[in-house]
């Protein structure tokens, strides 16, 4: 793969991302009768993939990664600082940036314009099926559960984050609508241009 | 940045201590306190780290805090491990797990902000070769601290029109338009960086 120059756009639109998903963090999206708390932060990690592709989704949340880890209480709960990195929820924050970069990539393969059905899919690969496997392995390998037992102790958390995989792909697919030309690599946009 | 931080201000010795000099320590601490596999060394460990607090003038109430997100899976951790292994392992485990987040929460509240972003500046200047630009790494985190407070101020605005309209809390009706709203704010951003050379 060629390396791409991260232009002065894209810094601006990584940057404002990583606020997008500090701020859904402060939001209690969805209340269900469980006893945790269930915040728009993930649905945040979906939507910086969907809605900016594959790379500026994963640098966005590299970036939201690396403010929570130099002490922003961005976390939701306000948790935020080093203590997260050794804590059971490491795999979890870890997987953020891959998660978005997973469905970038995904989304990306659709074509230019976002399809409401795919984009779920890729959710739902990203954002549950990546997102739970480096959760639960990082619950495994901190705290030293068996299996079994992590698996049990995200079960709670699924509920809710299923919910999200569908909000995620309708907020994205009204984004798309309201600011198209999102989507698409530089090459592609570039054919789109030039008469063939 | 201390308001939104969670940084404690103070002048002990651990505050004073320079930033990269405290992630070294605590990198070679969590390497050490892994290798302990007996439970009286690692309680040792923990009467350790809450002197540590003492010291930093931090009272016994804010170390408490930095472990409440630890109480639903130490709970369960300690369970598993008293059941499958015994309570010698189950003290291990749980007590290495508080050992380790205490430590790094306590250089999380004794070093600013600013201070832990020029240690990761500072980090990223020898990956240069593998085409790390340190210098831009610097730029899109100090970026990245200024555009949560905007975002959320957004999503504050975003929240009253829809109040003012008399929606309920739909979900979709909240989030398209603060992103809508951030993306024409990435925008604006952008052109500055470019106005400034960001991009030559």
């Amino acid at each position: 793969m060629s390396r791409r120059r991260t232009t002065s756009r894209d810094l601006a639109l990584v940057a404002t991302f990583a606020g997008v998903v500090a701020a859904l963090g402060l939001v209690p999206a969805v209340s269900l009768p469980v006893p945790v708390p269930i915040t728009a932060q993930s649905l945040g990690v979906m939507l910086a993939g969907s809605v900016l592709g594959a790379r500026r989704g994963f640098l966005a949340l590299l970036l939201f990664v690396a403010l929570v880890a130099v002490g922003l209480p961005l976390l939701a709960g306000g948790r935020g600082g080093l203590g997260v990195l050794a804590g059971p929820s490491v795999g979890f924050v870890l997987a953020f940036p891959f998660c978005a970069g997973l469905i970038g990539w995904l989304v990306e393969r659709g074509g230019p314009s976002y399809h409401l059905v795919w984009g779920t899919v890729a959710n739902l690969l990203g954002g549950i099926v990546l997102m739970y496997a480096a959760g639960t392995l990082g619950m495994v390998a901190v705290a030293h559960l068996g299996v079994g037992a992590a698996v049990a102790a995200n079960a709670w958390y699924v509920v809710g984050d299923l919910v999200k995989v569908v909000v995620a792909a309708v907020v994205a697919r009204g984004v798309h609508a309201a600011y198209p030309g999102l989507l698409g690599s530089p090459r592609a946009r570039a054919r789109e241009h030039s008469p063939a | 940045m201390t308001a939104l931080g969670l940084y404690r201000p103070g002048t002990s010795p651990l505050h004073r201590a320079p930033g990269g000099l405290k992630l070294l320590l605590l990198l070679l601490a969590g390497v050490g306190v892994v290798l302990l596999h007996r439970p009286w060394p690692v309680l040792a460990a923990l009467v350790a780290v809450v002197l540590c607090y003492a010291v930093a003038g931090l009272s016994p109430r804010v170390a408490l805090a930095q472990l409440r997100p630890l109480a639903w899976v130490g709970a369960v951790t300690a369970l598993f491990q008293l059941v499958v292994a015994g309570w010698e392992r189950a003290v291990v485990v749980v007590g290495v797990l508080a050992v380790l987040v205490l430590l790094a929460a306590l250089v999380t509240l004794t070093t600013r902000t600013t201070e832990l972003v020029d240690a990761v500046v500072a980090g990223c200047r020898p990956l240069r070769p593998l085409g790390v630009d340190a210098e831009r790494v610097g730029l899109v985190l100090a970026l990245g601290v200024r555009c949560v407070p905007v975002v959320v101020a957004l999503a504050g605005e975003v929240r009253d029109a829809q109040r003012a309209r008399g929606l309920a809390a739909s979900p979709r009706a909240f989030a398209v338009p603060l992103i809508v709203r951030s993306l024409r704010h990435a925008d604006a951003l952008g052109d500055a960086l470019a106005a400034r050379g960001v991009d030559d």
